[in-house]
């Protein structure tokens, strides 16, 4: 087990590196000067000469690239153009928001979408089935930034139950989290009835019910538990979809989140910031894809002894 | 039956970004400010926007933009990936790793986040919506083909090729890439759901295609500060949206269900008649 560790940590150090990469080339791919663009094109010479001395940008590309590393692995990511806050420090403000607004989203998620996909796979082929997937069908079409603001139409101004922004009781989470965990419960839903679906056809199911098991306790103490794996699977690779749709679900509803922060900043060409936030994004995603290989190992030991 | 459906979605979409622009009774960019934020009538079915311009002439004018982008998308991202999937997955060793590696890279950016960024820093435009799209579509399609490539690089037909002299542009032409063409073609079709989605998303975002050129998902981002008063803008561009990622859906569902060869053979009772 701790070499199956060891090996998933060592393989994922390149691709953190390959991410930091990327991320500092972003600012260099800006057209023209990377200050003039940041301070606007009635800057003065002397401030956009400041700006970049500032920012290290008239120091060689890999004197850059280096200084950029270890500052990002001290875990110093520069300071906002906007408000000289330093960007990890305005980063780790807003985190808590969106990591509640994950979490909430993904039990949404979790909450409609195991009942609904083991209800398909057990009456397969009836209306239940059928209207399972066509509700799936529509989760995954259904963008969230319509969802959004639909909800909000329905539950926030028609009926007045819910607020349509902001962050602070547990009324204010609801239509994001709804609105966020939409897809990811569509898509959860197909794969717990698909995987569900295959492991009643296994002869141990079968031997079950020959041993007098009821059709529910075949279904949910033997079957539903191994289909689980690729479920599980699916959820850590989903948490990047999750980590995106924030983005988009933060703007709708004004949720004080890393998202909502990235758009802001996007808007001020506040560059660090933007680096800032798409290299914790990023780093967060690739984190989560590691503990679900773990995961994964942990429950299947196949897996770990491949 | 639901690909049949999706079909039909998509046919009527395409049609109606074909002729219908030029059928609208209305200009897409025509105001008319006194009846500003009005609901849908007779005249204006699906109502006007803040600016007073009809919305139904907005939404088939915004088809073709969604269709345009997905369509560009999904041809560049599906030719460079087959292209590079294929190298990758037949020649092995540094190159495949090279490849490999750069897609993990990719990979490692959650959905739209990198395209999102290159948006933001290239500039919000169309353009640079569709060069970031295509930057990171490829991605999918790369390792699909290198997949599909592996096992084929093994065929007796492929092994036979090479003994008779045949090049190796030539063997992966003709012989190699035809058979992860299925796939591939599944894959384009989901992806043009993909690809419209992520437009409207950057559009809904302020980063890809700028006011006043109709798109659905800018049309949605002017809908947001007028859900009390005219919730119209935000009702009519999102349902076609959302209904053509669902055409595109269950025509993508359904071209999988006919070219995977075990849901095929399923379709047969054991006599070889057809279910």
């Amino acid at each position: 087990m701790l070499r199956f560790l060891a090996r998933r940590v060592a393989l994922t150090i390149p691709v953190l590196l390959g991410v930091a990469t990327l991320v500092f080339s972003l600012i260099h791919l800006i057209p023209g000067d990377p200050a003039q663009a940041m301070l606007g094109e009635s800057a003065s010479p002397e401030d956009v000469a400041e700006l970049r001395s500032r920012l290290g940008l008239d120091r060689p590309l890999l004197e850059q690239y280096g200084t950029f590393l270890r500052d990002a692995i001290r875990g110093d990511l520069g300071r906002s153009l906007r408000t000289s806050q330093p960007v990890t420090s305005a980063i780790l403000e807003r985190m808590p928001a969106t990591i509640e607004l994950a979490a909430a989203a993904m039990l949404v998620a979790l909450g409609f979408a195991i009942p609904l996909g083991i209800a398909a796979a057990v009456w397969r082929g009836t209306s239940l089935d059928h209207a399972a997937t066509t509700v799936s069908l529509l989760g995954i079409s259904i963008p969230n930034f319509w969802l959004g603001p639909l909800l909000a139409i329905v539950f926030s101004i028609e009926l007045g139950w819910l607020p349509v922004s902001g962050r602070g009781t547990w009324a204010n989470l609801v239509l994001p989290a709804v609105s966020l965990g939409a897809a990811l419960a569509a898509i959860l839903a197909r794969m717990t009835r698909a995987t569900l679906l295959e492991e009643l056809r296994e002869p141990y199911v079968i031997a079950a019910r020959a041993r007098g098991a009821s059709r529910v306790r075949a279904v949910v103490r033997h079957a539903f538990r191994n289909s689980l794996i690729p479920v599980i699977t699916l959820i850590g690779l989903q948490f990047g979809a999750v980590l995106t749709g924030a983005v988009i679900t933060e703007t709708i509803f004004s949720w004080p989140g890393i998202g909502r922060l990235l758009i802001q900043s996007i808007g001020f060409r506040d560059y660090p910031l933007v680096q800032g936030c798409i290299l914790l994004i990023a780093v967060t995603y690739v984190a989560m894809n590691l503990v679900t290989d773990l995961l994964y190992g942990l429950v299947d030991p196949r897996i770990r002894y491949e | 039956m639901m690909s049949r459906i999706g079909a039909a979605i998509v046919f009527i979409t395409v049609l109606a970004a074909l002729i219908g622009p030029s059928l609208a009774p209305f200009d897409p960019s025509a105001q008319l400010l006194a009846q500003r934020l009005d609901g849908p009538s007779e005249m204006h079915w699906f109502g006007l926007d803040e600016l007073g311009r009809d919305i139904f002439a907005r939404v088939l004018a915004g088809a073709r933009i969604s269709l345009l982008v997905g369509v560009v998308v999904v041809s560049i991202s599906s030719t460079v990936g087959t292209l590079l999937g294929s190298i990758a997955g037949y020649f092995g060793g540094r190159i495949d790793e090279a490849i490999s590696r750069v897609i993990d890279i990719l990979l490692a950016f959650p959905g739209l986040l990198l395209a999102i960024a290159l948006v933001a820093v290239l500039g919000p435009s169309l353009a640079n919506v569709v060069l970031a799209l295509s930057l990171i579509g490829w991605v999918g399609y790369a390792r699909l083909v290198r997949g599909q490539v592996l096992r084929a690089r093994e065929f007796e037909f492929v092994q036979a090729a090479r003994a008779l002299g045949a090049t190796t542009p030539r063997i992966l032409a003709q012989h190699i890439i035809p058979t992860a063409l299925p796939a591939v073609t599944v894959q384009a079709t989901l992806g043009m759901g993909g690809a419209i989605l992520a437009e409207a998303a950057l559009s809904f975002l302020g980063l890809g295609v700028q006011p006043p050129t109709p798109s659905w998902g800018t049309m949605l981002n002017g809908g947001r500060t007028h859900l009390l008063d005219a919730p119209h803008l935000t009702i009519f561009p999102g349902l076609a949206i959302a209904a053509l990622v669902l055409g595109f859906n269950f025509l993508g569902d359904g071209l999988r269900d006919a070219l995977d060869p075990v849901t095929r053979q399923k379709r047969f009772l054991s006599d070889g008649t057809k279910i």
